[in-house]
C-alpha cells in the first residue's frame, strides 16, 4: 500500500516537474513532507545536500533516497530496496513516455513552418534560461546562511579559472575533480 | 550507428559526473555527444534542449531519452535512460545504506565549497558557445528570457510559449514577405 503511494507520488512529481532540477524541488517537498509526512523538513534538507554532493539529477536522487527511507520504515531493508526502485522508476516514467512521443512527433513535423518557427523562437530563449539558472546560483533569491555558492573572493577566483578552462575546452569532469581538490586545500588545509 | 552498449556507456559517464543536476550536465553532454561522438550537431542540440525543457521531468532524463531514441529507437531510449539513472541510483542507495553522516565531514564540505563556483562557471560555458554565430538581434531575446526567469521569476513554460509565438509570427509573416 505504501509502495503504491510512493509510486503515485513520484509519478506526479515526474509529470508536473516542468523546468527540471531546482524547479522540481518544491514539488518534491510538497509530496514528501507536506502531503505524506514521510520525512521532516530537516531530513528533506539533508537529501538536498546529499544530492548536491552526489552526481545525478536531484529528482532521481530524492526518489531513490525517499523510496529507500519509506520502504525501510514500512518493512526493513528489502522493502527499502524495493521502495527506492519503485520511486526511481515512477519519477522517470512520465519523462520516458512524453519524450518518446515528442521525439516521434518532432521527427515527422520537422520541416513544417510552424514547428520551425516555434523552434527558431525558442532557441535563444533556452540559452537565456540556462543563463538564468547560472544567475540564480550566483545571486539566490533567498538562500539560508552557508547555502550560498559564492562565499568569498576565492570562490570567484575558482569561478574565473573554470570559465577560462571552459573557454579553452578543458574536460569539465577534470575541472570538477580539480575544484574538489582545490576546495579541500583552500578551506580545510590552509 | 552506435551500439546499445556505447549509448549506455556514454550516458553512464554523463550520469556519473553530473554534479549539481540539470544544467550542470550540459557541458558534459556537449562534449560527449557533439565534440567526441558527433551524434548530434549544435542546432539539433538546442532543439533538443528546448524540447527537454518543454516536457516535464529532469532535463538529464529527457535529454537521454530523446538522444537514445534518435539513435536506436525504443531500445536506445531505454539504454540511455538506464545509463543516466544507474550511477545516481547506485550511489544514493549506497549512501542511504552506509554513509549517512558524510555531509558533516569537514573535508567533504570543503571539497563542495570548491566545486560550487566551478559548477556555475561550467553552466555559463554553453551559454557562450551556443550563442556564438547567432544573429545579434537574438542576443536581446537571450537577455530578456534570462531576466524574465531569473529576476522576474516567470515560469519557464510561459517564457518558452511566448518565444515560440514570436518565432512562429516571424516565420509566417516576416520571412514570407522576404521570400516574395
Amino acid at each position: 500500500m505504501i509502495l503504491l503511494q510512493l509510486f503515485l507520488s513520484y509519478l506526479k512529481i515526474g509529470f508536473f516537474g516542468f523546468g527540471g532540477g531546482y524547479a522540481m524541488l518544491s514539488l518534491i517537498q510538497n509530496e514528501v513532507v507536506v502531503q505524506h509526512a514521510w520525512m521532516s523538513n530537516a531530513q528533506f534538507a539533508d537529501i538536498v545536500a546529499v544530492s548536491q554532493i552526489t552526481p545525478g539529477p536531484i529528482a532521481i536522487n530524492s526518489a531513490t533516497y525517499v523510496g529507500y527511507t519509506v520502504g525501510l520504515q514500512a518493512g526493513g531493508t528489502l522493502w527499502g530496496l524495493l521502495g527506492s526502485a519503485i520511486a526511481t522508476f515512477a519519477v522517470c516514467l512520465p519523462s520516458l513516455t512524453l519524450m518518446i512521443l515528442v521525439a516521434r512527433f518532432f521527427m515527422k513535423l520537422k520541416g513544417n513552418r510552424i514547428v520551425e518557427g516555434a523552434m527558431r523562437g525558442m532557441r535563444p530563449a533556452v540559452i537565456g534560461m540556462i543563463a538564468a539558472a547560472a544567475l540564480l546560483l550566483i545571486f539566490p533569491h533567498n538562500a539560508a546562511p552557508g547555502e550560498e555558492n559564492f562565499i568569498d573572493n576565492r570562490s570567484w577566483a575558482l569561478f574565473a579559472a573554470a570559465l577560462l578552462g571552459s573557454w579553452r575546452k578543458v574536460n569539465p569532469i577534470l575541472m570538477i575533480a580539480l575544484s574538489a581538490v582545490a576546495g579541500i586545500v583552500i578551506y580545510r588545509i590552509l | 550507428m552506435p551500439g546499445l552498449r556505447t549509448i549506455f556507456l556514454s550516458f553512464f559517464r554523463i550520469g556519473l559526473f553530473t554534479f549539481g543536476g540539470g544544467y550542470a550536465m550540459l557541458p558534459l553532454i556537449e562534449r560527449e555527444l557533439i565534440v567526441k561522438r558527433n551524434w548530434i550537431d549544435r542546432t539539433e542540440f538546442l532543439d533538443l534542449l528546448t524540447l527537454a525543457q518543454s516536457v516535464p521531468g529532469p532535463i538529464a532524463v529527457n535529454t537521454s531519452v530523446f538522444v537514445g531514441y534518435r539513435m536506436r529507437g525504443l531500445r536506445g531510449a531505454a539504454a540511455a535512460l538506464l545509463g543516466t539513472v544507474l550511477p545516481s541510483f547506485a550511489i544514493i542507495l549506497a549512501i542511504a545504506l552506509f554513509f549517512a553522516g558524510i555531509r558533516e565531514n569537514p573535508t567533504v564540505d570543503a571539497a563542495f565549497k570548491g566545486m560550487r563556483p566551478v559548477v556555475v562557471a561550467l553552466i555559463i560555458g554553453p551559454v557562450i558557445s551556443l550563442s556564438r554565430g547567432m544573429h545579434p538581434a537574438l542576443y536581446a531575446v537571450i537577455a530578456a528570457s534570462a531576466v524574465a526567469v531569473w529576476h522576474l521569476r516567470w515560469s519557464p513554460v510561459y517564457v518558452l510559449a511566448a518565444a515560440a509565438a514570436c518565432g512562429i509570427a516571424y516565420e509566417l509573416f516576416i520571412e514570407k514577405k522576404r521570400l516574395r
